[in-house]
């Protein structure tokens, strides 16, 4: 499904915060990661609270840098000054709280935020602009004052407001943490669309499995390590250890693994309503 | 505490002036206040009023909306009015122990009045038929072209367009926060004038931790989408004078002609 492209590329990565005069020894945030993004996919990187799994977005957004190891977007190192500007622009990020990313007092001046940062001239950045919201699906909302609109639809802006930047590449950072199921659903869709229909590189990281069944990849951060990666249905059918760290595995997946424990013969990578319908309508 | 507080007080009508371009709109109300205070017979007044009830007419907005500032300065002008008639020297016409009022002190008072509210109502007009968010765009304008400020002109109008932004999320904080302590038995509405004061500090430390925080967390999210200062930026809102915005101009220069030329007019006096 995509060409083997790297986007991002990280070599074993070390991350600690620089000692200070409060803290001599700072404990190691992030070690020892390694992970590939490709051109078009989906990824999904998952951890508890305190997994390093927001750390590791500022990591890659050049927001810090490594301490050891190395990152690189689209070939350029992070650690060099004089690529920042082309890294963010190619990785945009979209942060948690939808208020405090919100720059503008009117959605569509929001969205033109990036583009007039990144010097594109006018007449562009309103095309930009439009389309961009047409693709977020809040053309409807373009003149309207962010603190009108749903935690959802903030999100929605604010994604929009990265895509105006025509990244290769954007980094989510827990988007849905702070919104109700209804906005979660909405972002969670966009996010989708922007994979299926723009081949949009997307790294989604959460804490809610549910959201990345159909991610290409997961990888699983536990205490600043990867405990797992693979495809979804290969990282689902650790129930147990993924429970054990804390994470809330799919309905549909931790029933079927009940189900199997008390003596059913089910398959171990159920995720949707269907799946385990079907597979449960098999059995003899 | 604030259910009755906006953001300034812009009052929305799609007028002819509400169409202009702010740089103009500030423009006139620079040039009003400077010509309130070279007019100086009933002509000019007479004059600054037509202008001020046509613009009035031409804004739709409502008269009880356009004095609405002079509350806030009634106290002030209060003060000027008496300070006037008592001070200025001249033909008595009343006098008690050691006050006096003099014909020349009545006349200097009514017109100190009257300019002050020319002037309040005056430059109303340009907050009431301006968006928060256009007046910015206007003030950074002009501030790129005052020495020493233009180095500032960009970060300037950007700190006061995210002020306006936050505002209403710090108000929603601000009630939850009181909301909170209201619920942990803090009690705002009774004590006397310190009691209240100390009340208020339960609410302020919260307010600006939580805002400290979101600073950091904007200005993240700020340069993650490249932003690094004014420098090489560009807007996709381009501020252009149209047809009517040149018109403006024109009438602003006349009104200013015509005030000036009020001086020169013969003076009436209200004493013979």
């Amino acid at each position: 499904m995509s060409n083997k492209e790297p986007i991002i590329e990280v070599n074993n990565l070390k991350f600690k915060y620089p000692a200070s005069e409060i803290d001599e020894e700072t404990p190691t945030i992030l070690d020892d990661i390694s992970f590939k993004v490709n051109k078009g996919e989906f990824v999904g990187i998952i951890g508890h609270n305190g997994s390093g799994k927001s750390t590791l977005a500022k990591l890659l957004n050049a927001i810090n840098i490594p301490t050891e190891g190395e990152i690189k977007v689209k070939g350029m190192d992070t650690k060099d000054d004089n690529n920042l500007w082309d890294i963010r622009q190619t990785a945009g990020m979209v942060f948690q709280n939808p208020d405090n990313q919100l720059v503008a007092t009117i959605v569509e001046d929001d969205v033109a935020f990036g583009p007039e940062n990144l010097g594109v001239p006018p007449e562009e950045i309103r095309e930009r602009v439009d389309a961009c919201l047409e693709t977020v699906g809040m053309s409807d909302f373009k003149r309207s004052e962010p603190n009108n609109l749903s935690g959802g639809q903030k999100q929605r802006v604010a994604i929009a407001g990265i895509l105006a930047m025509e990244p290769e590449c954007i980094i989510l950072d827990e988007p849905t943490a702070m919104l109700d199921p209804n906005g979660r659903k909405e972002v969670i869709n966009t996010i989708k669309k922007l994979n299926k229909e723009k081949d949009m590189t997307i790294l989604h990281i959460t804490h809610y499995m549910d959201e990345l069944i159909d991610a290409d990849r997961i990888i699983v951060l536990d205490k600043g390590k990867i405990l797992l990666e693979g495809k979804p249905k290969e990282i689902f059918s650790h129930v147990d250890e993924l429970k054990e760290i804390g994470l809330d595995v799919p309905v549909m997946t931790s029933l079927a693994h009940e189900l199997k424990e008390s003596g059913y013969d089910l398959p171990d990578d159920l995720l949707s309503i269907e799946e385990t319908a079907d597979a449960i309508c098999q059995l003899k | 505490m604030f259910e009755n507080m906006t953001i300034g007080q812009y009052y929305p009508t799609s007028s002819f002036i509400h169409n202009l371009d702010p740089r103009i709109k500030i423009l006139f109300t620079f040039v009003y206040i400077i010509l309130l205070f070279v007019i100086d017979n009933i002509w000019g007044y007479l004059a600054a009023f037509i202008v001020l009830v046509t613009l009035l007419i031409v804004s739709k907005i409502p008269f009880r909306y356009a004095i609405k500032g002079l509350k806030a300065i009634i106290f002030i002008i209060l003060i000027t009015v008496a300070l006037n008639m008592f001070m200025t020297p001249g033909d008595v016409v009343w006098h008690w122990s050691f006050m006096q009022i003099t014909k020349q002190g009545i006349q200097i008072a009514v017109m100190m009045a009257v300019r002050l509210v020319f002037l309040v109502i005056g430059t109303s007009l340009l907050t009431l038929t301006t968006s928060p968010i256009d007046l910015t765009d206007g003030l950074e304008f002009y501030l790129r072209h005052i020495p020493f400020v233009k180095k500032y002109a960009h970060e300037l109008s950007m700190m006061m367009s995210i002020a306006l932004r936050f505002i209403p999320t710090l108000m929603d904080e601000t009630h939850k926060i009181i909301k909170a302590q209201k619920a942990r038995g803090a009690q705002f509405d009774t004590g006397n004038l310190i009691d209240r004061a100390k009340a208020m500090v339960m609410i302020l430390v919260p307010l600006f931790v939580s805002a400290f925080r979101r600073a950091d967390e904007l200005a993240t999210a700020m340069e993650a989408r490249c932003y690094r200062g004014g420098v090489g930026r560009t807007k996709m809102k381009q501020m252009v004078l149209k047809r009517n915005d040149h018109i403006a101009i024109a009438l602003i220069v006349v009104m200013s002609v015509v005030l000036i030329g009020t001086r020169f007019l013969p003076p009436i006096s209200f004493f013979k």
